[in-house]
């Protein structure tokens, strides 16, 4: 499974090479990726709804404790169905709705590698292989809805998504950190079952808030709720699979894995059915202000969000099968409700529902898929959404903190819900036929079996919950802490309060949607209040982080290399001087015995840099510095290190090359400080060459720390299978570090190439220059 | 500054080059066991190129070259972290060190040897995307 997910990737890469073979059958091509990962999922039911808890292991940086290890339980195993099957769905679709797009192939590799990461981050085992894919979901969900990237707005949804989000990721970086110090294990299967000590540990409400932190910017919870509509200027397969199945449900998934690790405490039950119900509510509210079809839809997916953080805060047994029942029924219509739009949007040329009207008659098929996954969205039997919002009722009912207000808010959420539904599937294709930007017809097969297929499910397992009561027995068996109880899903209850708050909200529903279009001029009169929400929060704060980082810029990257220097050495001088002088006692004890060469090669050093500072020319100075280079290199032999005497000299010459490129274009060579400037840095250098020779006696002669060169030097050949240790640790035992050298070299040389050209460029725009032929080599 | 130059520069740049690069893939191969290796190695390269583009010029260079520097340096990262895959085979943890025996010429293939190459390309091609942008400029600078 791993090497599948890891190769899906790869494929993922291999998106343009299979546009080339297959042209515009390519979608369907890769759908078969996902499909056939459904299929394997499936084989694994059996086990899964026996209970079984799959570990399959792989060991990744074993001495980090970071593992690949997957982790498939009832809960991955619904998550993950639901990532490969709707990822499937979408693949299909999109090949429709971006027929011959320019981008198409593009498109292809970023959602690919967005699915394999949520598949990644559902299945994963380990807290640290579970943050990567949820910052790599992070990342490609920013290049899906920036897809359309010369529409500014799309270019500033997507950096709104990826601020928000990597920002919460940050915050659940350090929580997962003392997560794993807190429960003593990165592994969530161990932490899931380490409940008890986690919610006693000391660690527990920090640790609480930045998981929150982290989960709630993903899933889009109030008051991060604004990146999630406004992320709508993606292409409509991505809304459909970001809102259905994958991204805004991270956060949801992650609360429910460890729901038996952190849940439970008050905390965590106030904090979740709180912001739950408010989120509920204000995605309902703000729904309904709208008529941009697509925005409706965000903003009762925010809706749906809300529910099920408040499902989970509520944590009871019943919550938490309302919640495995809402979250199926959600992404069901959801997925196939985004489609519609994104049919209606393509075949009409329009996403505003008030533009629309009577198109019925001309996409009959899409006009009842559109009704029936509406009809789950109210919450009307016999569909899905029916079981999920009574079920969701009756955990409200037996919420145990705050009780009248949560109540009070998701009924409100609710009715609203209902009139949006009404809106989203009455609209466009009842009353009198309307103008449409593009004459409508009929939508091909391709990207209507994708929303047929969501909305027929909705409608089974609406007739027939009691299919369900497997997967949400093995799911619940996951969240719950308790043993799995007895579930039992039905669409019929009897006559109970729930159906009765149900009714109560159809009634309420269908009078705000009669009125809803003075129902919106009203709420246009709140703009105002609107124009101060978080959003406007996230503006100011935007802001000020450009107003900090100008400072900050100024302040610190003034462009004087001697400050920058000056800087370093201090902070240099000051943490290991602390280290030096407070943490360790050191004593200094050798013997001076030094050769007559030796003495030569040191005070050759010494007159080179005592040169290199006091000449008048810089050529000199340069030949001064080379001398002292030149001098370390001796040493190096002198002390029987080959490798670095030879990278000494080679760079030597090297700064020999870069200086004779860059001498003549270097302003005259002057005394540019002052005397007391010079009295400074004179004091700085002593300072910090005379730490780091007290530091190299201390190491020599005091404290005798077990030598980490004895390894080296015992298992260079046997392990490493080479004489030169040095050349084994660069390319073996520590090639791990070299990599990230490489990186660094690498970014250097780019930003070398970068200021050079954008300097030559800048300098061409300020003379006005002819342009000329710029090869890059 | 630069000028495509002397005689004997050039004479010279075009006799050492092939010179310098076969030594410096002997550092390279031999690195594992006697001193050398890939970064000494690419320092030896990029100081040849380094010649030749001084006594010919930065066209002439980049005509031998064929390729871009900078993509000296993405093939040369590509290298390193595939070196980091082949363990994944025989199911041992990321990056650990992997070795075949080529039978024929009894030669020592291994993933640190894959990786040394790729330190070899990036600082070859780290070093000479900075020399020929400051070539570059400078020949711009004078064409004014």
């Amino acid at each position: 499974m791993q090497l599948a997910v890891l190769g899906g990737f790869v494929v993922a890469g291999m998106a343009p090479l299979l546009h080339h073979w297959f042209g515009a059958r390519t979608p369907l091509v890769m759908a078969l990726l996902p499909a056939s990962l459904a299929a394997w999922l499936l084989g694994q039911w059996p086990a899964v709804a026996a209970g079984e808890v799959l570990l399959l292991e792989w060991a990744w940086v074993p001495g980090l404790d970071i593992t690949l290890t997957f982790l498939i339980d009832g809960l991955a195993w619904l998550f993950a169905m639901l990532i490969t099957v709707i990822g499937a769905l979408v693949l299909v679709y999109s090949g429709e709705y971006l027929r011959g797009h320019r981008d198409l192939p593009r498109f292809l590799v970023v959602i690919t590698a967005f699915m394999m990461s949520m598949l990644g981050l559902v299945l994963a085992d380990n807290l640290v292989t579970l943050f990567v894919f949820w910052e790599l979901t992070s990342i490609t969900s920013y290049l899906l809805i920036g897809f359309n990237h010369t529409d500014l707005a799309a270019r500033k949804a997507a950096l709104q998504g990826l601020f928000v989000t990597v920002g919460g990721g940050l915050a659940l970086l350090a929580g997962f950190a003392m997560l794993a110090v807190a429960g003593d294990s990165w592994s969530l299967a161990e932490l899931t079952g380490r409940g008890e000590l986690l919610r006693e540990h000391a660690l527990y409400t920090p640790l609480l808030v930045c998981v929150l932190l982290g989960a709630f910017t993903k899933s889009a919870q109030f008051p991060f709720h604004f990146w999630l509509p406004n992320a709508m200027a993606a292409p409509t397969p991505v809304s459909a699979y970001l809102h259905s199945a994958t991204m805004v449900k991270a956060g949801v998934y992650l609360l429910a894995r460890l729901h038996p690790a952190l849940g439970g405490t008050d905390g965590w039950v106030i904090t979740l059915s709180l912001v739950g119900a408010l989120t509920m509510a204000t995605g309902a509210f703000l729904a309904i202000q709208h008529t941009n079809v697509k925005k409706l839809l965000a903003y009762s997916t925010v809706m749906a969000l809300g529910a099920l953080t408040m499902l989970l805060g509520i944590g009871t047994e019943g919550a938490l099968v309302a919640f495995v029942a809402f979250l199926l029924a959600h992404s069901l219509y959801k997925g196939a409700l985004f489609m519609v739009a994104g049919i209606l949007d393509h075949e009409a040329g329009t996403k505003d529902v008030t533009a629309m009207g009577g198109l019925r008659r001309v996409m009959p098929r899409t006009a009842a898929v559109a009704g029936v996954a509406a009809l789950s969205l109210a919450g009307l039997p016999p569909l899905l959404g029916f079981v999920g919002k009574e079920l969701m009722f009756a955990s409200v009912l037996e919420a145990s903190a705050w009780r009248p207000l949560i109540l009070l808010l998701a009924f409100t959420a609710a009715f609203l819900t209902l009139a949006v539904a009404a809106i989203v599937a009455l609209r466009p294709f009842f009353g009198a036929p309307r103008e449409t930007p593009r004459v409508p017809h009929e939508a091909p097969h391709g990207m209507l079996a994708g929303p047929a297929l969501l909305a027929l499910l909705s409608l089974t397992f609406g007739l027939a919950p009691g299919l369900l009561d497997p997967l949400v027995r093995a799911t619940v068996a996951g969240i719950g802490t308790g043993a799995g109880a007895e579930v039992h899903l039905a669409l019929w209850h009897g006559v109970n309060l729930p159906l009765l708050l149900s009714l109560a909200s159809l009634l309420l529903g269908l009078l705000a949607y009669r009125h809803w279009d003075r129902l919106r001029a009203w709420l246009a009169r709140l703009e105002p209040l609107m124009a101060r929400g978080p959003e406007a929060g996230y503006e100011a704060l935007m802001a000020g982080l450009v107003t900090v980082a100008e400072w900050q810029t100024r302040m610190l990257q003034n462009g004087h290399i001697r400050n920058y220097l000056v800087v370093t050495l201090l902070v240099l001088v000051g943490l290991v001087g602390h280290a030096l002088f407070f943490r360790h006692t050191f004593t200094l004890d050798f013997v001076l015995a030094v050769y007559f060469h030796e003495a030569v090669v040191a005070g050759l050093m010494i007159a080179g840099a005592v040169a290199a500072c006091v000449m008048r020319s810089r050529l000199a100075a340069v030949a001064a510095l080379g001398v002292m280079g030149f001098s370390i290199a001796l040493t190096f032999v002198l002390f029987s290190a080959p490798d670095l005497a030879i990278t000494q000299l080679l760079v030597e010459t090297l700064t020999v090359i870069l200086l004779v490129l860059v001498l003549f274009r270097l302003p005259r060579f002057a005394t540019l400080s002052t005397p007391t400037e010079r009295l400074r840095d004179l004091a700085v250098a002593n300072l910090t060459g005379g730490l780091i020779t007290l530091l190299m006696l201390a190491v020599l002669s005091g404290e005798r720390l077990p030598r980490i060169s004895d390894y080296m030097v015992a298992n260079s050949q046997p392990l490493g299978h080479g004489h030169n240790i040095v050349n084994v640790i660069l390319v073996d035992f520590r090639a791990l570090d070299t990599l990230g050298e490489m990186f660094v070299l690498a970014l250097a040389a780019i930003g070398v190439y970068a200021m050079l050209r954008f300097h030559a460029e800048a300098y061409d725009a300020r003379h006005q220059a002819p342009s000329r032929e710029r090869d890059d080599g | 500054m630069v000028r495509s130059g002397t005689l004997i520069l050039n004479a010279a740049a075009r006799l050492l080059l092939p010179l310098q690069l076969l030594f410096s893939l002997f550092l390279l191969l031999r690195g594992h066991d006697e001193p050398g290796g890939g970064f000494i190695a690419g320092l030896v390269a990029a100081g040849a190129f380094a010649l030749y583009l001084f006594a010919r010029g930065r066209r002439a260079l980049s005509e031998m070259l064929k390729v871009s520097p900078r993509d000296l340096v993405g093939m040369g990262l590509l290298l390193g972290v595939a070196a980091t895959l082949p363990a994944w085979w025989v199911g041992e943890p990321f990056f650990t060190a992997q070795w075949w025996t080529i039978p024929v010429i009894d030669f020592k293939a291994s993933t640190p040897l894959i990786f040394d190459i790729g330190v070899y390309l990036v600082v070859v091609g780290s070093v000479l995307t900075a020399i020929t942008a400051l070539v570059k400029t400078d020949q711009e600078d004078d064409e004014r």
